[in-house]
């Protein structure tokens, strides 16, 4: 308890609540990001137990769900040994052995939000939230519409208190049901917080801050979108200015308003009307518990490191084989994503001969984009980079887009609504009866395929510095462009052995009634397909005066080698590519018809690798007719798992391509390419780190996080979600807006952090991690695991606090002679296995 | 070929029964049921359509469940064009969502518990709409409220879901006495059980209503209060948007397409009676043009997608109320088969307008401010802004006429609970019920009041049991209680015979019965039994939630025990004019499905609360 803050601080509470509230943009900027963001600044487990403390979020497994996987091998006994001794010792492996299996424990679950307004319940029977939530969220809802309704909200000039308060100023009917809050909103000085608060709770100041508390996290979903866009006010096209202060402010007149309507204007105060015992603050923290937490941790390390295991085991035991020949027969440059991952495997089994990379997907061109009539931009790099360049769309002989009447909103007037309904509504059944049978890109979908196409032009190439739109400089110099290739060519080190053709393939996604579409593609490009990138890579690096200046950094491509730009699409496992736009010669154009049927081929591989896991396609048929399949479902109107996304991620490997090359991953990893050997200090190190550890430590955090608890993290089941104001979704007409990710995406997740294994010495990588805050937060804070392969040596080691401890693989690798078989029989996903 | 229309109705049953028993751990049973089922269906469909194309309309006298000398309780079927249309339509999108719902709810926790439900919905409309009298058609209308209430409350673990199915089920509840009304009537205009087959002969109703003008419009206002119950028409369009709480599927279908046209097929099926009656036609055309311009405005300042549906679907089916008023029949069915159309296609591919809208916006988007003027124009346009958004009130016309007035009543009545007047009342009931049985004659001027105190009891027991908080036990039994007055006072009111007594009360007792043994059976698993909270046993007792929703169901009247008959029994023995009586009867049961479903639901939906890992 502390008494020093016996006075309410308004601006200091408003700063903390912006701080908790959920950080998610609108659903067309839909990007991953660590659930509890704003508990990183604390050691993982702390954060876990803190937070479910005071918001009540479930941010485990329960222990029931973890001894489960132990009775189904989900989590290894001897991994599990390893981690009781290594936390409590030799001497006590007995009895806490003893605890961690059978001893039955008492979820904590006082939470400490919600724990003073809820007396309203016991002091007048009455139940607030149903007397101010739906109008509250209707309100709020029509306020920041973003092109739903047909009828807007009449005005948005003076925020969104002075809005509604000019809106009801000019209008003979209310928004509010009684005189006083109504009178409150229309007076000169609309009334403070704490005005309102000593109001509803009374004199005592010490209980405002929790009421607030209380209030906001009772609807997580709008006080966060208010919040979120209160920062990001550009997060909108149809900009809605508002601050949490008008929703509290808001709410709390509204508040009034529902108590005035149920007990007439006399009611008192709620601390004065009740006894309120003494509250503890909100951040102050029991020691309760504290065994409860305990168990839960040992389960959990138990439950990561029963795979984390294997991997390492499996990169011990792994040869690395002789490259047949030095002669590349192509390269191709993936995104790092995990969706990549078999892939990549893939080409390089049927063609043994190529090479791939992994990059974050953007390849190193951070722009914002501006299609041919647009009216904004389109961020295509990872969200925190704020890029200064702009590329626009010039030339497209596209057709961009179709009216759908059935989409529009016309037939939601009264008699233009008539017509069409006695017209097209009638068709709408034929429409729905060819959909549902021979789906197709046609409909409404959202394909990656569409992001671009090979007659679309970009202003890539700077010529003149003062080309300028809005200060962002349109297009990059050729100075410019080489530094970028540059960049990006030593970040994997790619500076040798250029094969004729080199393929930079971007990835994203297709789906079709999916308001979360935007979480499908790829997350280096701030939730877009990563098409237009690597275009605009291809460009400069085909360039040819882009290859002069790289000679003089020593990067020498050869002029028979040419960057091809292509799209893979995740869900359809289908590649375009982009070759109009590259003037091939004659000779690469002969390769390059030849390259497209290995990836084709290989494409029909890993359609039937990520068809295993969805259990409602037979994967003993044949390659093909498995891909037919996938695309078809790509497009299903009533398929709510078009692809599973980065279910199951759970590793990062920062290494060469030989370190994993044989080893079966399970589509869990991200791999992000890294040559330790032309990079000794650690230099470029620190720009893959710096890149990576963001974007897929958020990933892999929100599939934690919405996987442990769906309900409150998470948007719970998909199929019955309602689109509110095109920015979010909720159950409902009358729900709040549900942040995360729905069931469908988690369901097959297991919830472990990621491990990041870097392939270089133990002390580069400490120095490198030590060079900036941010990584030092993720790593020391233990938000990711971290491991280190060390070439040299041969040896790996482990980050555990502070610096690196050599490990000892415990399981034995098993191997995999075919894996077609492997495929068709297990559905294990604990062990990492060789291929042999 | 005639007996396809029985067939027609007895699929989805076979669907239901062999569902309930099929398992719930794999999808492949039941999914592969609906389909054989829904398939079977529209191919019998068009047969039977085609066979009505030659022969002309059909009516067929199935099955007599009760007989007297005065009534008589029979089920009919009817076939003509409005069926065809209906039975085409629901048969063709019921098929398809279907086939959508096999997929899309893949792995959805309830995928048994979707299908079974669908089968109760489907088995509801195929009766309304086969349905020849109103005595069958009541039956269907009733399910289809139950499944309706059982599809919203999908999400059984979830507060809104939960709470709006409620909701819904209580205003529908309003439209079903309409129809009750309507029976009741409609025995005293034409001394039988009357077929919509015989209400097409213009001769006999025209003879009729000349003789019992009053009586007439009467019973045209009940069935136009059904129907626009039904088909959210003002002042009962707010509960259309609430119920898009299930998967999209089941909202697309139920209350986007079917359900929601249920009250225009009504309207179009009763139209040879009300066709002469103009008062009717121009209220039914006015209140459809109302509804049409209101649900209007509200469909076009919802910022959410299925609101937005909701409404404009409504809106749309008041159009369709005023072209049945017209006598245009035949584009009331052509609009009404483009509505459902319409709807379920947009409902079912309702998230890939985000996707759309978001990028017509991107390329659309014109920044202006959007500037207040200090105008009386603006004001005006202002209110009309904001009576929109606050759904004219609607919804909280309904609280305002519903729920507080039962609240209030319930508090008044709180000294019911009281076990000393409680017994003293049950005291009264035993010697009533002795000197009715002997025939024992006092005051025959007290004795004329009599049923209205009864049933006054009857009402006051009801709304105790509403508001009852704590003691489970005391509100089921009060329920019960509720139904004896009720017995009581009609046998007061003229010769209610034994039989009838048994044949009402049998059916009330049983189910009191089940229930009560469910309730024990609850207790002695340590279960706890307030009123308070919600409780979500469904998750963890899936039979007793089962069979206590059964003996639910029974005790509201639904068509699953004698009960059912026994509700339409008593109407009967009330005379047309006895307005008070009628009064008091037709709100007990509004108010009993009310208070039994709220025992069920507080009991059996909500979150289940682990206590111990």
């Amino acid at each position: 308890m502390s008494s020093s803050k016996s006075t309410f601080d308004e601006d200091e509470v408003l700063h903390e609540l912006k701080h908790y509230l959920p950080a998610q943009m609108p659903l067309k900027d839909f990007v991953h990001h660590n659930t509890l963001h704003s508990f990183q600044d604390k050691p993982f487990y702390t954060a876990l137990q803190q937070a479910s403390e005071i918001f009540g979020y479930n941010t485990t497994l329960s222990i029931e769900e973890y001894r489960d996987m132990y009775l189904h091998e989900h989590i290894e006994k001897s991994i599990l040994d390893k981690i009781i001794i290594d936390e409590k010792g030799e001497e006590n492996f007995h009895i806490w052995k003893e605890k961690v299996l059978n001893q039955s424990y008492q979820k904590p679950n006082e939470t400490k939000v919600g724990r003073l307004r809820n007396k309203w319940k016991d002091a007048y029977q009455i139940d607030l939230n149903a007397g101010t939530r739906p109008s509250l969220f209707r309100i709020l809802n029509a306020y920041f519409d973003q092109g739903i309704s047909i009828w807007q909200f009449p005005t948005d000039e003076y925020g969104l208190l002075g809005s509604i308060k000019a809106v009801e100023k000019n209008s003979f009917v209310s928004f509010f049901k009684t005189n006083r809050a109504k009178k409150m909103l229309l007076s000169e000085k609309i009334p403070t917080i704490t005005e309102l608060l000593k109001i509803l709770v009374g004199n005592d100041q010490t209980l405002y801050k929790q009421y607030l508390y209380d209030q906001q996290f009772m609807h997580t979903g709008w006080s966060g979108m208010v919040s979120t866009l209160e920062q990001n006010p550009h997060g909108l096209l149809d900009k809605k200015p508002a601050t949490l202060k008008d929703l509290i402010i808001l709410e709390l007149l509204l508040e009034i308003d529902a108590l005035d309507a149920e007990l007439g204007k006399n009611w008192l105060p709620l601390s004065e009307k009740i006894n309120i015992p003494t509250l503890s603050d909100i951040h102050d923290f029991s020691t309760d518990n504290q065994e409860y937490y305990q168990i839960i941790k040992i389960w959990q390390d138990a439950f990561e490191w029963s795979y984390y295991d294997g991997v390492l085991g499996g990169l011990k035991a792994h040869k690395e084989k002789e490259a047949k020949s030095k002669e590349k027969s192509f390269q191709a440059l993936f995104c790092i994503d995990d969706r990549e991952c078999s892939m990549r495997r893939y080409l390089e089994t049927v063609d043994e001969n190529c090479e791939t990379f992994g990059v974050p997907g953007f390849f190193g061109v951070p722009f914002w984009y501006k299609p041919l009539g647009g009216k904004s931009y389109i961020k295509l790099c990872p969200v925190p980079i704020n890029p200064k360049h702009l590329i626009c769309e010039i030339d497209d002989h596209r057709e961009r887009r179709k009216k759908d009447v059935y989409l529009s909103q016309h037939t939601h007037r009264l008699f233009r609504g008539w017509v069409i309904v006695n017209t097209f509504g009638f068709l709408s059944i034929f429409k729905l009866f060819w959909n549902m049978f021979r789906p197709s890109l046609k409909l409404a979908t959202v394909s990656s395929l569409k992001h671009t196409s090979q007659v679309s032009h970009y202003t890539i190439e700077n010529k003149n510095i003062s080309d300028q739109e809005n200060g962002y400089q349109i297009g990059f110099t050729i100075d410019e462009m080489a530094v970028l290739v540059e960049n990006l060519l030593r970040n994997i080190g790619f500076i040798e052995n250029f094969a004729k053709l080199v393929y930079i393939v971007g990835h994203g996604a297709t789906s079709v009634n999916n308001p979360h579409y935007a979480a499908y593609d790829c997350g280096a490009c701030s939730g877009r397909p990563g098409s237009i990138n690597a275009r605009v890579f291809c460009y400069m690096a085909n360039h040819s005066k882009v290859r002069e200046k790289l000679l003089e950094k020593n990067i020498i491509i050869p002029d028979t080698t040419q960057f091809i730009p292509a799209i893979h699409d995740t869900t359809r496992d289908e590649f375009q590519f982009y070759d109009d736009v590259v003037e091939l010669s004659e000779e690469n154009k002969k390769l390059h018809h030849h390259n497209k049927k290995i990836f084709m081929q290989s494409s029909d591989k890993n359609s039937k690798e990520r068809a295993c896991y969805f259990d409602t396609i037979d994967v003993k048929q044949k390659e093909k007719n498995i891909h037919k399949i996938l695309k078809k479902r790509s497009v299903s109107l009533f398929e709510p798992r078009p692809e599973l996304n980065h279910a199951n991620d759970a590793l990062c490997i920062v290494a060469r391509r030989q370190l994993s090359k044989d080893l079966f991953l399970n589509r869990r990893s991200f791999l992000n390419s890294y040559n330790y050997s032309t990079d000794l200090d650690g230099i470029y190190l620190f720009n893959v780190l710096s890149a990576a550890i963001p974007v897929i430590g958020g990933i892999n955090l929100e599939y934690y996080f919405s996987k442990v608890d769906n309900h409150k993290l998470g948007v719970g089941t998909k199929l019955s979600l309602n689109v509110m104001g095109l920015i979010g979704v909720a159950n409902g007409i009358d729900g709040d807006l549900k942040t995360g990710l729905p069931s469908q995406m988690v369901e097959l997740h297991d919830p472990v952090r990621l491990m990041l294994i870097i392939e270089h010495k133990p002390e580069v990588i400490l120095n490198t991690i030590n060079k900036s805050s941010v990584l030092h937060e993720w790593v020391y804070n233990q938000w990711i695991n971290l491991a280190c392969f060390n070439p040299y040596n041969k040896l790996i080691y482990v980050f555990k606090n502070g610096q690196f401890e050599e490990y000892q693989p415990i399981q034995t690798i098993q191997h995999i002679k075919n894996i077609d078989d492997f495929l068709e029989h297990s559905h294990d996903n604990t062990h990492t296995r060789i291929f042999d | 070929m005639i007996y396809l229309i029985p067939i027609l109705v007895v699929l989805p049953l076979i669907g239901l029964i062999f569902g309930l028993f099929t398992s719930s751990k794999t999808e492949k049973q039941i999914g592969l049921l609906a389909l054989i089922i829904t398939s079977l269906h529209i191919i019998l469909t068009p047969i039977t359509i085609v066979y009505w194309f030659f022969v002309g309309n059909m009516n067929l006298k199935e099955i007599i469940l009760y007989k007297s000398i005065e009534y008589e309780f029979f089920i009919d079927f009817y076939f003509d064009h409005v069926t065809a249309v209906y039975l085409w339509t629901g048969s063709l999108l019921t098929f398809m969502v279907t086939i959508y719902s096999k997929y899309y709810l893949h792995l959805e926790k309830g995928y048994k518990r979707f299908f079974n439900s669908m089968f109760l919905f489907f088995l509801g409309y195929n009766i309304v709409v086969l349905s020849g009298n109103f005595e069958t058609m009541f039956i269907g209308w009733e399910i289809l409220g139950i499944s309706s209430f059982l599809l919203i409350a999908f999400y059984r673990d979830r507060y809104l879901p939960i709470k709006n199915a409620m909701k819904v089920f209580s205003i529908y509840r309003i439209g079903d006495v309409g129809l009750i009304l309507t029976m009741w009537l409609s025995h005293h205009l034409w001394h039988e059980n009357i077929t919509f087959a015989k209400m097409t002969n213009e001769d006999i109703v025209i003879g009729h209503l000349t003789s019992h003008s009053i009586l007439g419009t009467s019973i045209s206002i009940f069935i136009l209060l059904a129907a626009i119950v039904k088909s959210a028409q003002l002042p009962f369009s707010s509960w259309l948007a609430r119920a898009m709480e299930g998967p999209s599927p089941s909202s697309a279908i139920f209350y986007g397409s079917l359900s929601v046209h249920m009250g225009a097929f009504l309207l179009m099926r009763t139209f040879p009676f009300w066709e002469n009656q103009l008062v009717v036609r121009i209220i039914v055309g006015v209140l459809g043009l109302t509804t049409a311009f209101i649900s209007n405005y509200i469909a076009r300042v919802q910022p959410s997608i299925k609101g937005q549906i909701a409404y404009s679907s409504s809106s749309q089916i008041g159009l369709m109320f005023l072209e049945i008023a017209l006598g245009l029949e035949y584009l009331a069915l052509f609009h009404f088969m483009g509505n459902a159309f319409l709807r379920t296609y947009q409902l079912l591919i309702a998230p890939s307008t985000v996707a759309y809208l978001i990028k017509e916006q991107f390329y659309t988007y014109n920044e202006e401010i959007k500037h207040q003027e200090n105008s009386l124009y603006q004001k005006i346009k202002n209110s009309f802004y904001v009576l929109s958004i606050k759904e004219w009130y609607l919804d909280y016309f309904m609280y305002r006429f519903l729920w507080l007035p039962l609240k209030w009543a319930g508090k008044t009545f709180h000294f019911i609970g009281n076990p000393f007047i409680l017994s003293i009342l049950l005291a009264i009931y035993i010697i009533s019920r002795i000197l009715l049985h002997n025939k024992i004659s006092f005051l025959p001027a007290v004795e004329q009041q009599l049923p209205i105190v009864y049933s006054l009891f009857g009402l006051m027991f009801i709304v105790r049991s509403f508001s009852e908080r704590y003691n489970v036990f005391l509100a089921f039994g009060l329920i019960v209680m509720s139904h004896l007055w009720i017995d009581l006072s009609v046998s007061f009111n003229q010769y209610f015979t034994l039989d009838h007594t048994l044949i009402y009360l049998s059916g009330i007792l049983v189910s009191g019965l089940v229930g009560f043994i469910c309730l024990f059976n609850l207790k002695n698993k340590n279960e706890k039994l307030d009123l308070t909270n919600f409780h979500g046993y469904a998750e963890n007792h899936k039979k007793t939630n089962f069979i206590f929703l059964l003996a639910t169901l029974g005790l509201a009247g639904f068509p699953i025990t004698t009960a059912f008959l026994g509700k339409d029994l008593i109407f009967t023995h009330i005379q047309s004019e006895q307005i008070l009586i009628t009064f008091i009867t037709s709100v007990c049961f509004v108010v009993d499905g009310i208070a039994t479903l709220r025992i069920y639901t507080r009991l059996f939906l909500g979150e289940y609360k682990k206590e111990l890992v």
